[in-house]
């Protein structure tokens, strides 16, 4: 059996699934300032009468290192960056202890200017006598050639508990981004180690000495081991959650967009032909721009619980929540009181949401049934039309090819999927009020946890080749070798795959049978000096597509059969 | 945090499978060390610099400006619609107010492309910034227009694209003629009888430097610019100047671009040539992008740069400033000129020989311009390749008085289909496109 586990700002759920049914669902209320407590209390009460060796797995997606960034409670961290010529590092700053240094390397990896070993070793110094314990270091073009990064760490290791190197996060080009990731990662190190250590230290206790996952951005896991050295992975798992849930049951035929409907936020993404895209770049939380992967998710300030206020005559919602509905005891006018003042809710107090929505109406001028007809539809119609905004971005994403611009895929959703509390509501309005054909995910309530027990383990492969030099690399995987000049690009994809299995089988712990890969890029260039073609230059690039584990398919078959009913 | 002070637009569109043939310079991985260069250091993240996906320019785009001979379509590949569909992209971003400034960081280029085109000259088949200004003209109504041509070759195409055009001032800034490829651009190039003046050329010595460019654009550039009050400014932005490039000879570097265009301040920039992929390419991208948006770029230079290294001879600096002080002088007597050089009848041929270097290709042109003081006169092109293919091209200009149109409309009539394989009308106030 599999427990899947999301925390959420409110609630956490938790689901415990075998290869047939959805065993237990049960939602307990999140301890924002005791996150621990509440994964605990989730697990004990998810387990309650069920043989702990039945447990194979168990998958987590918490907001910890989120809160931990958005509050800002990181310990502090010394930063060492190297630039070179280009953009002044001191754009990029990202804390206190942050100090660029000597040393170049340019985009094929040649080392331009060496590093300054005295220069680092009194970097180290200032910094270890300011207490820091986390180091991160980043240099520009380490995707390339990551040995400066390597040398100042081999200068300092001795020094710090833990230092973090650029080039492992990712293989994208990306200095300020590299630069900002390598210092969450850093930054949320010591209280994602404590916390997890502590989970597994609990489920050991109880018997369950299983493999722990936890959930990434992307919508695929990563082992508990693995996730000690790449925290910010675990950054925004929420939403990444959501839209794997709706993956268990959407169609592959066709291209569907899912819309997470909360109480603060509604989260949007598009799955094409049953699987969700990628975001190309990273995720941005706090102002941090990241080369952390995640799935191409739009968040808007627009939920049950939004405030609903009138503005110079005009109904406005959100961005904002000041606790829950009306009719359940809060203190704004949000959309569920107008719900509730339609009976299409009736398990509040219908007479605390109507006289929230009284001031709204004598403002309008209009009855209150009017004023919540309209509450309602102002909110549909936003939510479409910030997903309609949202696959027209995809459809504009730059292409660098005339064959992609050619046969550029355009994504055209005939479909939405809704979950999250309100969604059975909402997915009736949403129809009546657009040409989309509107389904409301099995299991609403709780498919983002089941989405997080089912997601895979993904990851990605980045690998260059620069036949000139005689160099084929892929430092994120520590891997370098020699090749001659006539490696192909052949070759240069075989080697790519095999190293992202790798990667998936030993790091993710995945399945054999789970590693659905595929390139994502695949690039190779005639080097031209002069009138003579002198080398290669290949880029290839290789993921585990974001999926869902194998075997389980009867599950959500079930549970589809079961909502239809 | 990084912020650009102006909104800036970007089309990146480096056609990475397209090559005139894979070891011409105009091949795949030209731009290929400038995306590396673009993305690591963060410039697509920066707050302020939008990217845009380039949009096709249509067939009718392209005979708003070009006769092509027979046919569009045989004269081009789907990379030049591309290409000058990103520049056409930017333009309506300007135009839009989307953005306050674009770079079109497109190839194939286009400043070699002339009116009539036959086949690819210098690399260029099509003029990307005319079809773009040509567009912008139409589309927005917009009138004076200003081209400043910083690649290191002389712009020939686009001069002669304007060269009876009173509202378009042309301006290249180039090696001198005598010295490289295509041999023209001479300070006494300067413009047909209706619209003298509005040509300028600015040849430079080989071996000019940034203080050599830099003085021009200040002296000269800038004046003339200021002078003419143009509407919209375009910077044809060619990167071989560049002290690495492997086809010319000038001692330019990343640091001067960034300054010159942070001094010229156009409003729309298009890539053209520049050669060396790797040494200066992305650094001199890096810098353009940075000073359009109006960010720090002090930091932007070359691993190998050394500007004592790259100072200029006296006798060069000496040389560029008395051909601007020519320049200017022409600029400031340009009417008193004109008059003195008015031709007498109501119309003035020329006969030129026009060499497709790329597809060797030789072209006799005998041009027909109405002398008109109303427009920029109705224009006809008998041409005739090596090969026999003769056609007659008529040129309505944007602003044509009624006899010019009538003018054209004659030639047009009067054309017979057994004298020219092709008999082209382009009427630009109509906005029509005609052929027999
Ligand atoms: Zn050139
Ligand atoms: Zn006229």
């Amino acid at each position: 059996m599999i427990i899947g586990l999301d925390v959420g700002g409110t609630h956490t759920d938790v689901v415990l699934l075998d290869q047939e049914n959805l065993v237990n669902q049960i939602k307990v209320r999140t301890d924002e300032s005791d996150l621990f407590q509440s994964v605990l209390e989730g697990l004990s009460r998810i387990t309650e009468g069920v043989d702990p060796k039945r447990i194979e797995r168990v998958v987590l997606s918490t907001t910890l290192t989120t809160n931990a960034i958005v509050q800002g409670a990181m310990p502090n961290v010394g930063m060492i960056v190297s630039s070179g010529p280009g953009i002044d590092p001191k754009f990029f700053r990202t804390n206190e202890h942050y100090y660029p240094v000597a040393g170049s390397i340019d985009h094929r990896g040649r080392r331009i200017e060496p590093l300054d070993p005295d220069e680092i070793k009194a970097v180290g110094k200032n910094l270890a006598g300011a207490g820091v314990r986390y180091v991160g270091v980043v240099g520009k073009f380490s995707s390339r050639n990551p040995s400066h990064e390597l040398e100042i760490r081999k200068l300092l290791r001795d020094q710090f508990e833990h230092i973090f190197l650029g080039h492992r996060i990712s293989g994208n080009l990306n200095f300020p981004r590299r630069i900002a990731t390598t210092f969450l990662n850093a930054a949320v190190y010591p209280v994602h180690k404590e916390f997890f250590t502590a989970v597994k230290r609990s489920l050991d206790r109880h018997g369950m000495k299983v493999p722990i996952h936890i959930l990434k951005a992307d919508g695929g896991t990563m082992s508990l081991d693995y996730s000690i050295d790449f925290p910010g992975q675990t950054i925004l798992s929420g939403p990444a959650a959501s839209v794997m849930g709706a993956c268990a049951f959407a169609p592959e035929d066709r291209d569907v967009i899912v819309l997470d409907i909360g109480g603060t936020t509604t989260d949007m993404a598009v799955l094409m032909g049953g699987v969700p895209l990628i975001d190309p770049f990273g995720i941005e939380l706090s102002g941090y721009k990241t080369l952390i992967r995640s799935l191409n998710t739009r968040s808007i300030g627009l939920g049950g619980d939004s405030v609903v206020r009138v503005i110079q005559g005009q109904l406005t919602i959100g961005p904002d929540r000041l606790g829950p509905a009306m009719g359940y005891g809060g203190s704004a006018p949000t959309p569920t009181d107008a719900l509730i003042a339609l009976d299409i809710v009736t398990d509040a107090e219908k007479a605390r949401s109507v006289a929230g929505l009284e001031p709204l109406a004598l403002t309008l001028g209009i009855s209150i049934a009017e004023t919540a007809e309209r509450i309602f539809n102002l909110a549909c119609d936003r939510i479409l039309s910030e997903s309609a905004k949202m696959v027209a971005q995809i459809n504009a994403k730059p292409v660098y090819t005339i064959h992609e611009l050619h046969e550029g895929y355009q994504v055209d959703p005939k479909t939405i999927m809704v979950l999250g509390g309100p969604a059975p509501y909402f997915a009736k309005r949403l129809a009546q009020n657009s040409s989309y054909e509107v389904r409301t995910v099995p299991r609403w309530k709780v498919a983002n946890a089941i989405g997080a027990a089912l997601a895979r383990a993904t990851c990605e492969v980045t690998l260059f080749a620069d036949t000139e030099r005689g160099i084929l690399t892929a430092p994120e995987e520590k891997f370098k070798k020699n090749v001659g000049r006539d490696f192909s690009r052949d070759e240069a994809v075989e080697k790519a795959f095999e190293l992202l299995k790798e990667k998936a089988l030993v790091k993710g712990e995945a399945n054999a049978q789970d590693l659905e890969m595929e390139l994502l890029e695949d690039l190779q260039f005639n080097m031209v000096r002069g009138f003579d073609t002198t080398g290669k230059n290949i880029r290839i690039k290789a993921q585990v597509k974001p999926g869902l584990i194998h075997g389980y398919g009867a599950v959500a078959k079930k549970l589809s059969e079961e909502a239809e009913r | 945090m990084i912020k650009s002070k102006n909104r800036t637009g970007l089309v990146f569109f480096p056609a990475f499978d397209w090559a005139i043939d894979p070891t011409h310079p105009e091949r795949e991985e030209r731009l290929l060390y400038t995306q590396d260069q673009v993305f690591e250091e963060g410039i697509l993240d920066i707050e302020g610099i939008t990217e845009f996906k380039p949009d096709l320019v249509t067939a009718t785009d392209i005979q708003r400006t070009h006769f092509c001979v027979p046919d569009v379509w045989s004269v081009t590949t789907e990379s030049h619609f591309i290409s000058a569909g990103g520049a056409k992209t930017i333009g309506m971003a300007v135009m839009d107010k989307k953005i306050e400034r674009g770079f079109a960081l497109v190839r194939p280029p286009g400043h070699h492309a002339m009116r009539v085109v036959h086949g690819c000259r210098g690399f260029c088949n099509i003029n990307i910034e005319a079809i773009m200004i040509e567009y912008l003209r139409k589309a927005y109504g917009i009138r004076r227009v200003a081209i400043v041509d910083t690649d290191c070759h002389h712009g020939d195409g686009t001069q002669d694209l304007y060269w009876h055009d009173p509202d378009t001032l042309f301006i290249s800034i180039h090696q001198d003629g005598r010295t490289l490829y295509p041999g023209s651009g001479f300070i006494n190039e300067l413009g047909g009888p209706n619209a003298f003046g509005t040509t300028i050329n600015i040849p430079l010595p080989p071996y000019t430097s940034e203080e050599g460019f830099l003085y021009s654009i200040e002296k000269v550039v800038l004046p003339i610019l200021a002078d003419f009050k143009p509407e919209l400014v375009i910077n044809s932005a060619g990167q071989d100047n560049h002290y690495s490039d492997p086809i010319t000879n000038m001692n330019f570097s990343a640091q001067g671009y960034a300054r010159l265009t942070d001094m010229l301040k156009a409003d729309i920039a298009v890539l053209e040539g520049g050669y060396s992929i790797e040494g200066a390419l992305p650094y001199v991208n890096a810098g353009i992008i940075l000073a359009m948006a109006g960010i720090d770029y002090s930091h932007i230079h070359e691993p190998d740069y050394d500007p004592v290294r790259m100072r200029q001879a006296r006798s060069i600096t000496q040389q560029i400033k008395e051909i601007g002080d020519k320049v200017l002088s022409y600029w400031q007597e340009r009417e008193a000129i004109k008059e003195k050089l008015r031709p007498a009848g109501p119309f003035t041929e020329r006969n030129r020989r026009i060499f497709y270097d790329t597809d060797g290709i030789t072209e006799t042109q005998r041009e027909k311009i109405r002398i008109c003081s109303d427009c920029g006169g109705a224009l006809r092109i008998d041409s005739e390749t090596d090969s026999g293919a003769r056609i007659l091209a008529v040129h309505i200009p944007m602003h044509a008085c009624r006899a010019c149109q009538e003018t054209g409309y004659r030639w047009f009539g009067e054309a017979r289909t057994t004298d020219f394989g092709k008999i082209y009308l382009q009427d630009r106030p109509k906005d029509e496109y005609l052929v027999k």
